[in-house]
């Protein structure tokens, strides 16, 4: 058993959920008591979709544990086929279904539908939403595919001459953070190198789009969680290679159109693609100076940290003080991209872990999931959200990639915009005795959301916690310093946006040379020796 | 186990009988009790709620409750794991364990309730007696309680329902841990906001009934007594196992309608008033004011409700008041009412005021029932979260049932309030519409 207060993943059936709503065709008949219906206000609500997800749900209930679930799952498959009329009948059991074990696709094979069944295993105790996803995907993939498959030892044929390069893109789904606007991205981008698309799956295909990946060149692999495994049968079955980089961020789509042009074989005006690009410029601008070594904290998906992270360091010029993720699958990845900023990742699934490192770290930003703007919010950080798990906010009715050029403009605005502007920051620095300047007051930029108040930013950083008397005379090591009251003074005249870092330096300062009190020289002291 | 709380009473227990109820089975569309934990963590406020269940439960109480609550929650949950599905055993040492963290971690908590879900009621990991067992540790800092709000057991509201019914069993010995508290005639069952328990107070207070507690207290402390002589009256519809347990304890239930709008507040508060042999006179003088106010501010929802139709579906189980509300006082014209279950006795004063041409449905097959709610095409469809998006693009007009739940919606000074709910949405969309 683990103790949670929120979960970054949910089940693996809402995986599965995720990949039959974001398909047309698709129905999904689910062995599940009644509570598992909420699962459709995550589409309905958060995403605001304005159909219900295609999925029918059994229902059962205690007193049907007896002995009649399996004929209960039987009757709820023949009317959604009835009713629906699918081109394909996903068939699955939820966590409670998977205890008393009805076997949903032996069961729906006996009904002998006119359509293709997919039967799915998804072991909800040990596995998550992702890689739910991932599964479901792959599983269809194969189901829809294998009649394709090339023969052992057969190699893909060549393009025939004067036909055009083509590709297959991967891995959006319904409830995806951004999927939706990336996808329209990376299509025009596509177009503009001169590769058509064959299909985009799972969002928007229909089961027989499935069944025709075969047919491109190669495959474009936009969310590894959901896609890896999918792309790795198709590479194996019919040699399809696909793509490894990750289009986000100027440098990364750049990379993303080199490796496309490799895959398919072509040569374009990279120059004259990255001419919309404005992200690269402001970051390059006199104004942005400010943001030089901002201490950030990104944690979410792995992809999406991964890329963030890169983006943070390379793009914006920030340092990189923590990354992790919860997507252990991709564990390894994230650890190796955390060495490249000199620091451990955090690989986790459990929030509270999370919550104690940002409060250890103070960054400056968090860059994180629904999640992490929560813990932002309570420490006072600033943070935008760059990754699921996502809220009813994350599905802006503007155009709002994540990748591509514009995706690289869009972070650029929305990672800049929670924090001081570059000139904002140094006047409250110079006036802040100004009664304008004071800090209480919201950055002027920022909306009601982000107004503090001189109480609760008190609490938060700038009154030192009371802190019992230390006993020095018995000889026990300091483990708490007592700020004098001139020192807690001066602490106040810091801005409040690094305060909660100079808090935290000077007590470790302090507690590390065993100094019982922190003086207004201990402050210096510890200004100087931290520096910034 | 838990006792299995019937979704859908086989047998029904009383009278009435002659007004014809559809009874559907087949998919629902309405919440699991866990998601009572959303405002009975809010309610009881030294209380935690430790959800023993799965993945999908803790991603259940998470999507219900948004990711927008700012404090941190007081419900949790333990995650069952494969581990603990390879022997019950095991099981039970690592819920003592995730207890054990839990307590350290806060505390503060005086009243720790273990919830179980479908999958614990399934591998029977017997709750009662972890509950009994983890008490012999941490009473009397902390008391341990259990009940269920599984999915295979108990629709949304019944969570509360489970909740409080294992709360009333600790009445007696709460009596004999605390034999200086007096005993109360009057006990007030079922959530409501503080403000209504506190207008609800002054009421009770004019009319001369002092000995009177809330119950579920707001600190789990404050468990109130019982006599020989107490009588309870709901405040919600849905407190079968509560009435149940207090029935139990010697208590006897005031039948009434339920205080939602004018009407049903008036009936309320002169049931209880009828119980106490306190003059009509004395009743007729604190209500009358309350009355003509709470009248005057329903006038102008009236305009914009009156003669519209309305279509429930099952949800909260304040389906048959509410329809009784906005029927008699506010004009709207009822089309189908859905319950998730229909307990008649409680329900008896409501049924009576409704007209008899009314479609009742208890259950549900929410396929089905959207095909008649499309055929009605109702000016105003009540349901649930997962509904409610899907109709609005249909064309119709929806109002969520879960903020039903948690307004404060009971009482003369929020008839107009909650009538304010329904006229929202259509105020709304003619707005829209311009």
């Amino acid at each position: 058993m683990k103790l949670t207060l929120w979960t970054y993943e949910g089940p693996p059936h809402i995986g599965a959920m995720r990949i039959a709503t974001a398909m047309e065709g698709v129905h999904y008949v689910l062995h599940a008591p009644q509570g598992d219906t909420y699962a459709d206000l995550l589409f309905t609500m958060i995403e605001r979709m304005n159909k219900r997800p295609p999925v029918t749900y059994t229902t059962f209930q205690a007193r049907d544990l007896g002995g009649d679930t399996a004929e209960l799952f039987k009757d709820a498959a023949r009317s959604a086929y009835a009713r629906f009329k699918p081109d394909l009948l996903m068939v699955g059991a939820s966590c409670t279904a998977e205890l008393i074990q009805d076997d949903p696709g032996g069961l729906a094979a006996a009904l002998q539908l006119s359509v293709p069944v997919l039967p799915l295993e998804l072991p909800a105790y040990q596995k998550k939403e992702n890689w739910g996803a991932a599964e479901t995907f792959y599983q269809m993939v194969r189901l829809l595919g294998k009649d394709y498959v090339l023969p052992p030892g057969e190699k893909r044929k060549p393009r025939a001459p004067g036909l055009p390069p083509s590709c297959n893109i991967l891995g959006p789904t319904a409830l995806g953070f951004r999927h939706r606007d990336d996808l329209v991205e990376i299509r025009k981008l596509l177009r503009q190198i001169g590769v058509r698309v064959n299909v985009v799956a799972p969002l928007g295909a229909k089961p027989e789009d499935i069944s025709r990946l075969h047919e491109a060149d190669f495959n474009v692999v936009l969310y590894p969680e959901v896609a890896n495994s999918a792309a790795q049968w198709l590479s194996k079955n019919f040699g399809q290679p696909s793509t490894k980089t990750i289009p986000i961020g100027f440098n990364a789509t750049r990379a993303f159109i080199e490796e496309v042009c490799t895959l398919a074989q072509i040569h374009c005006d990279i120059e004259e693609l990255t001419k919309r690009s404005r992200a690269r410029w402001y970051a390059l601008s006199v104004d942005s100076t400010y943001l030089t070594n901002k201490r950030v904290f990104i944690f979410g998906d792995a992809t999406h940290a991964i890329a963030a992270a890169k983006v943070a360091s390379q793009e914006m010029g920030f340092q990189v003080v923590g990354l992790g993720t919860y997507s252990r699958e991709l564990a390894r990845e994230v650890r190796e991209a955390a060495s490249q900023y000199g620091i451990e990742a955090l690989i986790t699934d459990d929030y509270l872990e999370v919550e104690q490192r940002i409060t250890e770290l103070q960054p400056e930003l968090i860059l994180g999931s629904q999640m992490e703007r929560h813990i932002a919010k309570r420490l006072k950080i600033p943070c935008a959200v760059i990754s699921a798990p996502i809220h009813v906010q994350d599905f802006p009715a503007r155009y709002s990639p994540q990748m591509g050029f514009e995706g690289a403009n869009v972070l650029f605005d929305t990672w800049v915009h929670p924090l001081m502007m570059g000139l904002e920051e140094h006047l409250i620095g110079m006036f802040r005795e100004d009664f304008e300047f004071h800090d209480g007051a919201a950055p002027s930029h920022l909306g009601h959301g982000h107004q503090r108040t001189p109480a609760n930013e008190a609490n938060v950083a700038s009154e030192p916690t009371p802190v019992p008397e230390v006993a020095v005379a018995n000889g026990a090591p300091v483990t708490e310093s007592v700020w004098e009251p001139e020192a807690q003074r001066e602490l106040n005249k810091i801005p409040f946006f690094v305060r909660g870092k100079a808090k935290r330096n000077t007590e470790r300062f302090a507690i590390e040379r065993g100094l019982p009190t922190i003086s207004l020289e201990t402050l210096y002291d510890a200004k100087a020796h931290f520096g910034r | 186990m838990n006792r299995v709380i019937p979704l859908q009473p086989t047998t029904d227990t009383c009278d009435s009988a002659d007004r014809a109820i559809l009874k559907e089975r087949g998919q629902r569309e309405v919440f699991c009790g866990l998601t009572g934990i959303i405002w009975l963590h809010r309610k009881i406020q030294d209380a935690f709620f430790l959800v023993v269940g799965s993945r999908t439960c803790a991603h259940l109480v998470q999507s219900a409750a948004g990711v927008m609550i700012f404090a941190e929650p007081r419900f949790a949950t333990a995650i069952i794991d494969d581990h603990d599905l390879a022997g019950l055993a095991d099981a039970n040492e690592e819920l003592d364990r995730v207890v054990n963290q839990l307590l350290t971690r806060r505390p503060d908590i005086k009243m720790l309730f273990l919830v179980g879900s479908c999958p614990s009621e399934v591998i029977k990991l017997d709750l009662s007696r972890a509950a009994e067992r983890l008490s012999k540790t941490y009473t009397p800092r902390v008391r341990i309680l259990n009940y269920s709000g599984s999915g295979i057991e108990t629709t949304f509201t019944q969570g509360e329902d489970a909740c409080l019914a294992a709360l009333a069993k600790e009445i007696p010995q709460h009596a004999k841990l605390h034999p200086t508290e007096r005993e109360v005639d009057l006990l007030i069952v079922g959530c409501l906001a503080d403000i209504v328990e506190d207008q609800f107070s002054r009421i009770f207070n004019d009319l001369g009934i002092e000995s009177y507690a809330f119950f579920p207290p707001r600190r789990s402390g404050d468990i109130p007594r019982l006599g020989p002589n107490t009588r309870y009256l709901l405040v919600q519809p849905f407190l079968t196992d509560t009435a149940r347990v207090l029935d139990d304890l010697g208590a006897k239930r005031i039948p009434a309608p339920f205080p939602l709008g004018v009407e049903g507040t008036e009936a309320w508060f002169a049931a209880a008033a009828k119980a106490f042999g306190i003059d009509p006179n004395r009743v007729e003088s604190v209500i009358a004011p309350k009355r003509q106010r709470a009248n005057l501010a329903l006038e102008r929802q009236r305009q914009v409700l009156n003669g519209r139709s309305i279509f429930f579906f099952p949800d909260s189980q304040l389906e048959i008041p509410l329809a009784r509300f906005l029927h008699r006082e506010l004009g709207m014209q009822l089309t189908e009412i859905g319950m998730p279950y229909i307990h008649r006795q409680h329900l008896a004063e409501e049924l009576a005021l409704l007209p008899t041409e009314v479609s009742l449905s208890e259950g549900q097959d929410v396929e089905k029932q959207l095909d008649r709610c499309r055929t009605y095409r109702p000016d105003m469809v009540v349901c649930g979260l997962g509904l409610a998006n899907p109709l609005e693009a249909e064309g119709l007009t929806t109002k969520w049932s879960i903020e039903l739940v948690f307004t404060p919606i009971q009482g003369f000074d929020q008839a107009a309030d909650l009538a304010e709910l329904f006229a929202r949405p259509l105020v709304r969309r003619t707005k829209l519409a311009a």
